[in-house]
């Protein structure tokens, strides 16, 4: 566990030096009045004001010092903290994530039983074609794709946006799109975990002694087969925040991924450093907790206590 | 199954593989049409991909002979724009799946061979890289670096070769102690000629399933990025920089947003498949059965 300090401080490192050594100067685009000139006195005042004009490794410590007592810094965009906006983005993130993997489980855990129960069927087939297309569709494009469908030619839910605080009208489309393509990919691993489990001798044992196949998928093997599925859905999560990025541009959704390219295109680098960072912690958080639901979920593991 | 009988033909052995499982060959199918495709696209283009022609602004598609796919706003052909938009993706797979192989697998050897503190620094490097959504990484890259396809390719190869890395140390992991490496060891030859002749062509396999399944998601990614408008910029016929310019014209040319995403769909799936396809066929755990 200890190890993830050092790849966090690395992330850090990397992600401060990426920014620093970035072309363009923030101060001289944010003093830029609208005559295009930049007065160099106020360009001065801004770079000092935003400590700017110190070398790289105190910028570096002063950041990841502030960084630690859970201060992000001020946005050189609009001078307020970036964790505010971070935690305001988080929650409109969180909120996408969620419904995506409710989305992304209920339709792939089902699919990935029924294939493997009926392995080489039509239906398995079918479920493994529609996966394997799943798993290499554009999200960008599904998402255009849903947008088109129910938002312009049937008019049934909205194009974009976020609407009252993410209501359910809104967060549909993106989270269908998000969801389609981790939900790919569980219900293909649910399918070869089911097709494990129910090669196993016990699943032998319990049909023998005259279980009822109900049960025998239902209890016996499905709960074995669930164990790497569990592991998914951490990895699930990432893969969710990294499509966050594109599905959040296009459907106008106030959250992390979409903060993150506003703040490029603006140049704001506290803002991208900050969110950089914090996607990384929550990213090895995540890790961490699926990490220790294992044990929780499988007895057959345990740490050694060292 | 039929094993040939010269022990090192693996090569063979695995093309003879490949052509039992039918959705590997559906995949290489479709990836030798899409290149060949890519390579001719010059003949088989029916316009110049970047020619202006504000007199024949987005005509539908299967309308005009001149014009098979139609038009986009300034006129210019579908068809050939998606067919020199086949060269781009290609090209930027290829290379940095080979830049990244060449690094992550260089250094993933180095490291497992070696172990110790070489070792440690490259792995928590590959696991910094790896605690981060590779997109978000990618974006901020591309976005510091500045606009354009070269910085695309850096960012996607800043996140690929971990997973080279990776694959290439777990296997050298376990040759390390075979005989044959200790033999040659023992012998007295150079750690380098050990490296290089003994060890890399055992992990060859391994490398090229990840690098078939690493171009799916480089062509997938970095369609991406220029969807976000950090890579290709115009008048360059990318497939994602396409969807992008096409996306504001969905409601009435709809077709300039579906054809560059099934382009990269069929795309990105060749190489799912094929990848998957030479997983399974060469997983050391897969029973050959006489």
């Amino acid at each position: 566990m200890l190890q993830l300090i050092p790849a966090l401080l690395l992330v850090s490192v990397v992600s401060f030096s990426i920014i620093y050594f970035a072309p363009g100067d923030p101060a001289e685009t944010l003093c830029t009045g609208p005559d295009g000139n930049a007065n160099p006195k106020s360009v001065e005042e801004f770079r000092i004001k935003m400590g700017l004009d110190k070398p790289f490794h105190t910028q570096y410590l002063i950041w990841l010092n502030n960084v630690l007592h859970g201060d992000f810094g001020y946005s050189y965009q609009s001078n307020t903290p970036v964790f505010d906006h971070i935690k305001q983005a988080f929650g409109a993130t969180f909120k996408l994530s969620v419904v995506s993997l409710i989305i992304s489980l209920a339709i792939s855990i089902p699919l990935g039983i029924i294939s493997a129960i009926k392995q080489n069927s039509p239906v398995d087939v079918a479920c493994m074609v529609g996966a394997s297309l799943g798993v290499s569709m554009p999200n960008f494009w599904l998402g255009l794709m849903l947008m088109l469908l129910f938002g312009v030619y049937l008019g049934w839910l909205p194009v974009a946006g976020y609407g009252d605080g993410g209501d359910l009208e809104h967060i549909l489309l993106p989270a269908i799109t998000l969801g389609t393509g981790s939900a790919a990919i569980t219900a293909r691993l649910m399918r070869s975990s089911m097709l494990e489990a129910l090669g196993q001798d016990y699943i032998q044992t319990a049909r023998a002694k005259g279980v009822s196949e109900r049960i025998v998928i239902g209890k016996h093997a499905l709960k074995n087969a669930l164990i790497p599925v569990v592991t998914m859905v951490g990895l699930n999560f990432g893969y969710l925040l990294n499509g966050s990025i594109v599905v959040e541009t296009i459907f106008g959704w106030p959250g992390i991924g979409r903060l993150t390219i506003d703040s490029i295109n603006m140049r704001d680098y506290m803002m991208v450093q900050g969110c950089i960072v914090f996607v990384a912690i929550l990213f090895v958080v995540i890790n961490l907790l699926v990490d220790i639901s294992y044990r929780y979920i499988d007895p057959r593991i345990r740490y050694e206590t060292a | 199954m039929k094993r040939h009988d010269k022990y090192d033909s693996w090569v063979i052995d695995a093309v003879a593989r490949v052509r039992e499982s039918r959705s590997a060959m559906l995949g290489l199918a479709i990836i030798v049409l899409l290149v060949l495709l890519a390579i001719f696209a010059p003949q088989l283009s029916p316009n110049d991909p970047t020619d202006v022609c504000l007199g024949d602004r987005l005509i539908s598609p299967f309308t005009e002979s001149k014009y098979p796919l139609g038009t986009d706003h300034l006129g210019r052909c579908v068809l050939s724009r998606l067919l020199y938009g086949a060269r781009i993706s290609l090209a930027v797979g290829i290379t940095v799946v080979g830049i990244s192989t060449v690094i992550g697998v260089t250094l993933g050897v180095v490291s497992g061979y070696y172990g110790g503190i070489s070792d440690s620094v490259i792995m928590r490097f590959v696991d910094a890289t790896l605690s981060l959504p590779s997109i978000f990484l990618a974006v901020v890259i591309a976005g510091m670096l500045g606009r354009g396809l070269a910085s695309v390719m850096i960012a996607l190869v800043a996140i690929e070769w971990t997973s080279y890395a990776r694959v290439a140390r777990g296997s050298v992991l376990s040759l390390r102690e075979k005989e044959f490496v200790e033999s040659a060891r023992s012998l007295g030859v150079r750690d380098s000629y050990i490296m290089a002749r003994h060890i890399l062509p055992n992990i060859i396999a391994p490398v090229i399933v990840v690098a078939t399944i690493g171009m799916a998601y480089v062509v997938l990614a970095a369609a991406a990025l220029s969807f976000l408008g950090f890579g290709a910029q115009p008048p360059t016929p990318e497939w994602g920089a396409m969807l992008n310019a096409g996306r504001v014209y969905m409601r009435t040319a709809p077709y300039l947003t579906i054809f560059p995403g099934l382009a990269i769909m069929l795309l990105v799936l060749a190489f799912n498949l094929l990848g998957d396809g030479l997983r399974d066929i060469l997983d050391p755990k897969r029973v050959v059965i006489e």
